[in-house]
């Protein structure tokens, strides 16, 4: 969770201006203090440093780079950042691009365009680590500060995704070395440096366990002597790159940690010298592979002291001795270049009396374990450290985090070798090219052995859902549906109104409209509304969704912004508010109550957010929203009128004065003038539907189609209707088939279906009820007649009832039997019954036109 | 009918395609029945020709009755398609978490792959009573619409369902209408009153099975019976009526009784058209007999306007006086606790509810019988004083 929900923060600049633009009345500065009020703790961050910036759900934080800090002219602090985007965040379709599992650990370097890289200081939460990897490698694994921590393999720029290219590789592997200890706070100080040792220890082993074996390979090829040269060629190679970047990268640990007390100080330049001394030592050498053991080494060798010492930092008389120590494992490599085993067993003997007692365990186990394969056996170890450190971990602090990333910067080099190891075969040129890849993918290859492991071990935050994210199934059927097999049923499937069509015919001036509305909306990065009303089927939502899936399209194609598209029904909603609910969920993904939901989308619409894409919202079934207070619908249209909102709504509903007759005015000011209104289909558009519809289908003749959509215009110019009636009718000819062989749909079986769609059912109904139920009918016509109103109690209708019995010479009913009928009939709505207990005073109404009672029983 | 329906449904099963009708006609006039035999058919049928049988386990059957507004409609659905399982344990949080929910899982489906459903929805027309019809209006969209294919059919005996319906419902209805009438004559009446009669082929007595069909052969040729049967056919075509009125004449048959006669079947018609609001006055007393004859006469004199306790006591007191009977000479507290029984037995209905503050005597009462009524009841009503008979036919004699 968002930490500004638990304390409140304090930003303020650190340091002096580093320069200031006279002009724009900017000052930039190098770094920002976050201080929490509760916990006291301050945070520095520092520019190249990665960050949490506040996103849209205050569960998925953006992943940035900080790139620059200043203030300006209005005494605000703005950062500018280079944005890592989420899986979360790149569009659904592209992500099958991918073609690759994706960790929720996982981020892309954004070369999106449009995004605002300008953001408000404050919005920054926290600084946390995103370790660069090569493609095709293992994500790495770390215990600790899990959520703190992001890969990123590719870079997305809106399209497609790519590789990284070696220079930005450089450049955010370079961040990383430098944040060496970023968390200044006074009490984390010691913490931390407790672990670096051990990070430094683990780290040794890691190499100690790996470069054995290099050594073996090497010693391995070099048992061919013409290679042999090669190989020392490379490894210069190698060493030069080691000498360029290692030392670099201590010295801006240096840069970066001038408020460290001295001691820490001091201690770090004493590393420095120490990488300098091994680096100057190490070329002069004939293998570098040795090289690389002293380096392993010289660390491994501060570590344990440190932790002893308080102020942790070596003796100049230690540090001889290490170098004594290296200077004994350089030897050792060379005595036993014949046997590998005993080589590793040797330095791992060595690396036993170094490391602490924990490690000794591990490293009698790791010569075991060299021998069989390299990963493996790196892999096990790395397994071993991790444990160990969150071993350490509980008894220290966090922020190991820097540490690691120390770590794997050392990595880095060591892998180089590993990976050079791994195709000595081809020296000759591909050492040369093999060299600009390895050094990113090796140092992802071994930072994926560290710190993947415990991700195993520790259950994965993310994958516990609720059951309510197990989206539900209706079961398959057994057997595949038949397909159409005869004209008939193919033109029938076609003409069902789920039949999606590829075109919409005679709509082509609406769908322009509001393509061109949503699409100067969408580039102009404004916020907009637009009504649109139309009598039921008349294809308001399916010229919406086409006009949707076009602009997708195009934003696939980059011809206009990429847009997020949400759409909800007030059909599919139980209550106006449960919108806020699907909004919200749709666009972060959240679940929360109503209540919540409002206020977040409210923030979320008025609070300038940095990368946020426009927004299409699809309202249908508007008028479903009103509330009585209508607020639902005021905040709705309110939404796009705030500035950075980028909102554009469409909204569907039937009627077409809907703002001026139930929305209030200030409700219905926001919805705005831009209006479309939908006219029923005409015969002629009617008839174009079905015939595109049924193009290269032989069913129905020119006339039969022409009755269909006349007779559908003449009443309502529903476009589903007039589908529904095609559809019974090629039902009705199929029937019709069966008996004589009428090849098409004509005229008569149109007819017969319009008849039965359209037919009312009352005269059939009165001319099939039994003869009491006639007779009183007759006798409801009677007293209507005699009253002159409309309306009789059942006793009047007794009586009449009676005297019509007599006439007719029919047993007269009793009351009760009365009172069955009038239930019955009113069940039936033929008659209109008052419901209640009145009994005999029951009032009754007829439910139809006199005229069609007289006519249905006069036909007997 | 019986095949359209069954097309409808076929079509459904066999091509996917997704489909909706109602089936509308009067109470008892078989639209439940109708539809279970065609899905027993259609059951029979699949079972020989392609053991699609698991088609027809999923037939949500909701009653407009029990499932009295979209929430619990939404329960029952989940729970009829089994879907809880997937849910596992979790409580369905709020309706609207339902409802996303099964929109969802039928969203999810396509027309060649999933398998289809049947919704029936039984007293539709109380279905359509439910806050904005969202049932309704999702159950149709999904018909209309590429998911996974549904068949929704409405029973219901409103005629002017259709109407009920909003516009945008409407619209997606697909205005397939099955009427069921009972369109059948009286001959035709006769023999499905044979039929529900006869005893089956594997009656296990066959020399009984044999009498009675004989029996029953004779009894529809007997005149008395077909005047009973036409008079209830002329009363309703309802065939339930007429299993009732069956039912009412086999319970008399016992051993010494075994054979059904005409006389039984008189009997229960009789039985089953008597006035029960007559029955009620048989066994009044004598001076709430008196009541509603002077309620009668009040009602005679005012046209039928209400009335209340003091002025039927007036009138019973003129009656009184000018015969001079000690005999019926009440106490006024009597009278009142005679009328306040014939309150509790609803003949007497008072106009509105009574009020702490209106005196008893003044409050407006209607009379729930009518003459005619009355006059019937008093023809039958045992030992009743001839004074009061002549009184009852006519209040001006003793003037």
């Amino acid at each position: 969770m968002n930490t500004r929900q638990q304390s409140k923060l304090i930003y303020s600049w650190y340091g002096k201006p580093l320069g200031s633009d006279r002009k724009l009345r900017t000052s930039q500065y190098k770094g920002i203090l976050i201080t929490s009020e509760n916990s006291k703790t301050e945070t520095c961050i520092q520019l190249g440093d990665f960050i949490l910036v506040e996103g849209v759900n205050a569960d998925q934080p953006y992943v940035a780079q900080l790139v620059d800090l200043y203030e300006d002219g209005a005494q605000h602090k703005r950062a500018v950042v280079q944005w890592f985007c989420r899986l979360e965040e790149i569009p659904q379709n592209k992500r099958k691009l991918l073609k690759r599992e994706i960790s929720a650990q996982e981020v892309f370097f954004d070369q999106v365009l449009g995004y605002d890289t300008d953001i408000a200081a404050e919005t920054i939460i926290k600084s946390i680590m995103v370790l660069p990897l090569h493609l095709g490698e293992e994500l790495p694994i770390m215990t600790l500060n899990k959520e703190q921590t992001f890969y990123v393999k590719q870079s997305w720029d809106g399209k497609c995704f790519k590789v990284l290219s070696p220079d930005t590789f450089s450049k955010l592997k370079e961040a990383n070395k430098k944040r060496g200890v970023i968390t200044n706070s006074s009490k984390a100080f010691i913490p931390s440096d407790n672990l670096t040792p051990v990070k430094r220890e683990t780290e040794s082993v890691v190499q100690s366990a790996t470069k054995p074996k290099n050594v073996d390979m090497e010693i391995e090829s070099k048992h061919s002597v013409s290679k042999s040269s090669l190989a020392k060629e490379r490894h210069s190679q190698r060493v030069a790159n080691n000498d360029t970047k290692t030392p670099t990268a201590r010295k801006k640990l240096e840069l970066n940690s001038p408020t460290r007390s001295k001691g820490r100080l001091l201690g770090c330049e004493v590393l420095g010298l120490l990488d300098d001394d091994c680096d100057t030592v190490a070329p002069l050498e004939a293998s570098a592979t040795k090289r690389k053991v002293k380096f392993t080494n010289e660390i491994l060798g501060s570590p344990p002291k440190i932790p002893c010492s308080n102020d942790k930092f070596k003796s100049i008389s230690e540090t001889a001795e290490d170098c004594q120590r290296f200077s004994d494992i350089q030897l050792s490599p060379f005595t036993k270049v014949k046997d590998f085993s005993e080589k590793d067993k040797n330095l791992f003997e060595k690396d036993s009396i170094l490391s602490l007692a924990g490690y000794q365990k591990w490293s009698s186990q790791s010569p075991v374990l060299t021998p069989r394969s390299r990963r493996t056996c790196a892999q096990k170890t790395s397994a071993l450290i991790a444990e160990q450190i969150s071993l350490l971990k509980s008894h220290g602090k966090l922020a190991a985090e820097e540490d690691l990333s120390d770590s794997d910067s050392s990595y880095s080099a060591s892998s180089e070798e590993e990976e050079n190891d791994d195709v000595p075969c081809t020296p000759e040129k591909k050492t040369t090219s093999s060299r600009i890849f390895s050094t990113p993918k090796s140092s992802r290859k071994s930072a994926v052995h560290t710190p993947a492991k415990p991700l195993k071990k520790t259950p994965v935050q993310g994958t516990p859902r609720t059951p309510r994210n197990a989206t539900p199934e209706i079961p398959r059927r057994i057997q595949a549906a038949q397909e159409p097999a005869s004209v008939l049923e193919e033109a029938r499937l076609r003409l069902h109104v789920s039949a999606v069509p590829e075109s919409l015919p005679c709509r082509e001036e609406e769908f322009q409209d509001i393509y061109n509305f949503v699409e100067s909306k969408l580039i102009d990065g404004t916020g907009g509304c637009m009504y649109i009303s139309g009598v039921p089927g008349t294809g308001k939502t399916a010229t919406v969704h086409e006009v949707i899936r076009c602009l997708q399209q195009a934003a696939e194609n980059d011809e206009v912004p990429p847009f997020q598209f949400v759409e909800i029904n007030g059909m599919k909603l139980t209550d106006p508010h449960q919108a806020y609910v699907q909004i919200l969920e749709f666009l972060t993904g959240q679940k929360v109550t109503a209540a919540h939901a409002a206020v977040l989308l409210a923030k979320l619409f008025s609070t300038p957010g940095p990368k946020r894409k426009t927004t299409v919202l699809i309202v249908d079934e508007l008028d479903l929203l009103w509330t009585r207070k209508q607020n639902v619908m005021y905040n709705l249209f309110d939404w796009p009128t705030q500035k950075h909102s980028k909102l554009i709504i469409l909204a569907i509903a039937n009627t077409m004065d809907l703002p001026e007759r139930i929305m209030m005015n200030r409700v219905a000011s926001r919805l705005g003038l831009t209006r479309m209104s939908f006219q029923p289909y005409t015969y002629k558009q009617l008839q174009q539907i079905i015939s595109s519809r049924l193009k290269g289908v032989k069913a129905f003749e020119e006339d039969a189609v022409q009755l269909v959509s006349r007779k559908v215009a003449a009443l309502s110019g529903d476009a589903r209707r007039c589908l529904d009636i095609c559809r019974r009718a090629t039902e009705i000819c199929e029937f019709a088939r069966e008996k004589r062989t009428p090849e098409i749909v004509r005229m008569a079986h149109v007819t017969e279906a319009i008849d039965e769609m359209f037919s009312s059912p009352y005269v059939n109904a009165i001319r099939n009820a039994s003869l009491h139920e006639q007779i009183f009918l007759k006798a409801i016509l009677a007293e209507f007649r005699r009253a002159g109103v409309e309306e009789a109690t059942v006793q009047e209708i007794y009586h009449h009832h009676v005297a019509l019995c007599r006439m007719e010479g029919v047993q007269s009913p009793t009351v009760s039997e009365i009172m069955a009928i009038c239930s019955r009939l009113g069940a039936c709505r033929l008659l209109l019954v008052e419901a209640s207990n009145k009994y005999l005073h029951v009032r009754v109404r007829l439910n139809l036109s006199q005229d069609d009672v007289m006519y249905a029983l006069k036909e007997e | 009918q019986h095949r359209h329906l069954l097309e409808l449904l076929k079509r459904t099963t066999v091509h996917g395609e997704s489909n909706s009708a109602l089936i509308i006609g009067p109470r008892g006039s078989g639209k439940t029945t109708l539809l279970n035999h065609v899905l027993k058919y259609l059951r029979e049928m699949k079972q020989v020709q392609e053991n699609l049988l698991e088609f027809f386990m999923k037939n949500p059957f909701l009653s407009g009755l029990l499932q009295t507004n979209d929430k619990v409609a939404l329960k029952e659905i989940t729970r009829q398609l089994q879907l809880e399982n997937v849910v596992g344990d979790k409580v369905f949080g709020s309706f609207a978490e339902n409802l996303a929910f099964l929109l969802e899982a039928l969203r999810k489906g396509n027309r060649t792959s999933t398998c289809p459903i049947l919704f029936v929805l039984d007293e539709f027309d109380l279905f359509v009573h439910h806050k904005n019809q969202t049932l309704l209006y999702n159950l149709f969209d999904i018909s209309q619409s590429a998911q996974t294919p549904v068949t929704v059919i409405g029973l219901t005996c409103r005629q002017d369902i259709l109407e009920l319906l909003e516009k945008r419902v409407k619209s997606r209805f697909s205005h397939r209408q099955i009427y069921l009438m009972n369109s059948f004559d009286f001959k035709q009446y006769i023999k499905i009153f044979k039929k529900q009669l006869s005893l089956p082929a594997e009656f296990p007595d066959e020399a009984f099975a044999q009498k009675w069909n004989n029996n029953v052969q004779l009894l529809s040729e007997d005149k008395t019976v077909q005047d009973v049967l036409q008079k209830l056919f002329h009363h309703s075509k309802d065939l339930r009526s007429l299993h009732l009125l069956l039912m009412l004449a086999v319970s008399a048959v016992t051993v010494h009784h075994p054979l059904l006669t005409a006389a039984d079947l008189q009997e229960a018609s009789r039985q089953h058209s008597t006035d029960s609001k007559a029955n009620i006055v048989h066994g009044l007393s004598v001076l709430e007999i008196c009541l509603i004859i002077a309620m009668k006469h009040l009602n005679e004199v005012y046209d039928g306007e209400p009335f209340n306790f003091q002025m039927v006591y007036n009138e019973f007191q003129k009656f009184i006086q000018r015969k001079a009977h000690s005999m019926y000479n009440f106490e006024k507290p009597i009278v009142m606790k005679a009328f306040e029984h014939l309150l509790q037995l609803e003949l007497v209905q008072p106009l509105e509810r009574p009020s702490a503050r209106a005196q008893r005597e003044y409050l407006l009462m209607k009379l729930l019988l009518d003459s005619s009524q009355i006059m019937d009841a008093l023809q039958v009503y045992p030992n009743c004083p001839t004074d009061v008979k002549q009184w009852a036919a006519s209040s001006l004699s003793w003037l």
